[in-house]
């Protein structure tokens, strides 16, 4: 719980930076503005001190964003497995369901150790809400870690194959899930930069998620010389995954340039943008590596660690930018503002029967 | 809410033969001098007859904060502290209360008269300090000018706090309030980031999350929450939303004939992006000078649209994955 950010000298000093005006002199901050892509000029900016209007999420690091990670890494590997067990890819079913069960546990440790009652963890289970992702989400967690550990206690015992390959076709059921609802679970919530993102958040996600799990197997593969047929799809699909994270990624902050209040700052400044721009070069290193991983065992072990850890530097950076928008009130402002000029905007263009009341009286 | 009740404390009196009846000192006219009752039940016969009517139900009960009254007593933070038993506020530092550093060095922010900052897990009731200089009125252009004014939960009626607690620690109580029930909450800490308003928070040193409960205890017995039964200026009025809210619009009228133009309620509309709010307030000035977000939305609003971008993303994973299996061994 990192609450010393909220010191109101690091809060003065998110104002500073649009109207140079000390932050202790009084409780008004301005700042004109014209919003890029917009022709409504920004509302002016007022704020409290300079206080966040949010509350900082007291989600931990690295818990959150390792588990953001390991969701797609593992639910795209439980999908990997199933498929390299039904086209007699052993080195892939084998690869698959271990990394799927230990993404499962993984995930399941740090979203316990980030509890504020972790004793209390099995509330989780006790209603099931569609209002909440993190409800679904440990309604997916739970199966697919349980699917997934029974693959893969079957896989190193060799104890029912039979039962193993079921249970491995249940993990890769609840798998594409695993990784697609880490993005509602950050955007479902009123932090600016996850929000207007919600869009895309999924998206990246499970882009970011199938350049992991594809990497890990090409990191694998690699090592322990397993044949091409084995290494092909992953290639393809680490390529696919890559370019697909790259894609979305630039999309989402073309989306959020969009938005009022410079919200694409938060993913390329500070320590947000820093891992955002590591993300970048380790997955398009990864990408154009994994094309040369068919002939090369180094090549698809560079890349495959490569894609893995640009994706683990995806969620990071995602995160990252989450903490540093929830600390800016002009993130909450500004745009709120601009929909609230929007909207009046729009009344008065209709000629409301209250405007034209209101001018029949003056 | 500990078990353990002393003798002659509030928790005591309310549980007194009567308590809470019309004749009972401590209700009806509690905390709104002048009034003629604010508790929409006297006691908790009325109560039982309420929940006992098939087709009835409690009315939905809240605050309506009336700025241009507020006199920055914090009368109102006391109140709440000392009846729901909230730790000592370490400040906006957050620093945890056993760090006794921390408290000797009392957390003096330097704005203006306030010290406590923001409403969090420990601060249910937040007096805002406002020093401006007059915009409005020329006479008095540049002149000092002081805002204050006493924030608190909303209790929306589309609360996202809520929406998203993966627990159902967070509840709607009979009387339409937002309650968090500290018996179920695992410390999840997603509604922190879910409040449009940034109001609940996760205790540090405690784990689970806190936000006012709108003395949930105490409207159950009939009695006015602590904050408004001790508010000296009936800035805090408590009692049934639907008076309030022709309370405040007669307010508001009052105010703009007198020749305050820029009196405005904010979260009176039960159409905006919340439901409206059950605690609402006139402010006299822009909603941000006061820490609060112009617009707020509910952020569930967007979920299926989220859901539905969720599940053609799941699917397309799906696909990709078996798409990179097609083709050549």
């Amino acid at each position: 719980m990192a609450h010393g950010d909220q010191n109101p000298i690091d809060a003065s000093a998110t104002s500073h930076r649009t109207d140079g005006r000390s932050g202790r002199s009084g409780g008004r901050h301005r700042g004109r503005r014209r919003e890029r892509g917009s022709m409504v000029p920004a509302a002016e900016f007022s704020s409290y001190y300079g206080r966040p209007i949010l509350k900082k999420p007291t989600w931990r690091s690295p818990d959150v964003p390792v588990y953001l990670w390991v969701g797609g890494l593992a639910g795209t590997s439980a999908v990997v497995a199933a498929l390299g067990d039904a086209t007699r890819r052993p080195a892939l079913r084998r690869g698959g369901r271990l990394v799927a069960a230990g993404g499962a546990l993984v995930g399941t440790m740090a979203l316990l150790h980030d509890l504020g009652r972790p004793e209390r963890f099995l509330n989780m289970l006790r209603v099931i809400k569609p209002t909440s992702p993190l409800s679904i989400g440990s309604w997916i967690l739970s199966p697919f870690a349980a699917f997934a550990s029974a693959a893969a206690a079957s896989e190193i015992t060799g104890i029912a194959p039979r039962l193993g390959r079921l249970a491995g076709w249940g993990a890769a059921l609840f798998g594409p899930p695993l990784a697609s609802y880490t993005g509602v679970l950050l955007s479902d919530t009123a932090v600016p930069a996850w929000h207007e993102a919600r869009g895309e958040l999924p998206v990246l996600f499970v882009s970011s998620g199938a350049a992991a799990g594809a990497g890990v197997q090409l990191l694998v593969t690699g090592l322990t010389g397993a044949g091409r047929q084995e290494r092909d799809p992953m290639i393809r699909l680490a390529v696919a995954g890559a370019a697909a994270e790259l894609v979305i990624g630039e999309a989402l902050e073309r989306r959020l340039e969009r938005v009022p209040g410079d919200i694409a700052d938060v993913y390329r400044t500070g320590k947000a943008g820093r891992r955002n721009r590591l993300a970048r070069v380790l997955t398009t290193c990864g990408g154009l590596g994994a094309l040369l991983a068919g002939r090369s065992r180094v090549a698809a072990v560079m890349s495959g660690a490569a894609l893995a850890a640009g994706s683990l530097a995806t969620r990071f950076a995602v995160f990252e930018a989450g903490l540093a928008s929830a600390a800016d009130p002009r993130h909450v402002v500004a745009p709120q503002r601009a929909r609230l000029a929007e909207r009046g905007r729009h009344s008065s263009a209709e000629g409301s029967w209250l405007a034209a009341e209101n001018a029949g009286v003056s | 809410m500990n078990a353990y009740i002393e003798p002659g404390s509030p928790v005591a009196r309310a549980e007194r033969p009567g308590a809470g009846s019309t004749t009972d000192p401590t209700a009806g006219l509690a905390g709104n001098v002048g009034t003629p009752y604010t508790t929409p039940m006297s006691g908790q016969t009325e109560r039982a007859a309420y929940l006992g009517m098939p087709g009835e139900r409690p009315p939905r009960l809240g605050f309506f904060t009336d700025t241009s009254l507020c006199i920055g007593c914090k009368a109102c933070e006391v109140a709440c502290k000392e009846w729901n038993l909230v730790p000592a506020d370490t400040g906006p530092t957050g620093g945890n209360p056993a760090d006794l550093d921390e408290v000797r060095g009392m957390d003096l922010l330097g704005m203006s008269y306030d010290n406590s900052g923001a409403l969090g897990a420990s601060t249910w009731r937040h007096v805002a300090f406002i020093e401006t200089e007059h915009r409005i009125d020329a006479a008095q252009q540049g002149d000092v000018r002081w805002l204050m004014s006493s924030n608190v939960c909303k209790h929306c009626t589309h609360a996202a706090c809520l929406d998203v607690c993966p627990t159902g620690a967070l509840m709607r109580t009979e009387f339409d309030t937002v309650y968090v029930q500290p018996d179920v909450c695992n410390g999840c800490g997603y509604c922190v980031p879910a409040c449009p308003y940034g109001v609940i928070d996760i205790r540090p040193g405690d784990g689970r999350a806190f936000k006012c409960t709108l003395c949930y205890d105490r409207t159950k017995d009939g009695l006015t929450p602590a904050c408004a039964q001790a508010c000296p200026t009936e800035s805090i009025q408590f009692g049934p939303l639907e008076e309030l809210r022709e309370r405040a619009d007669r307010r508001l009228a009052q105010l703009h004939a007198n020749g305050v133009p820029e009196a405005r309620l904010y979260g009176r509309d039960p159409d905006d992006g919340v439901g409206g709010d059950g605690a609402f307030f006139l402010l006299l000035d822009e909603p941000e000078v006061y820490g609060l977000p112009p617009d707020p939305v509910v952020t569930t609003r967007d979920l299926p649209q989220m859901w539905r971008r969720a599940a053609v993303a799941a699917v397309g994973l799906a696909a990709a994955i078996a798409g990179s299996f097609l083709g050549r061994r």
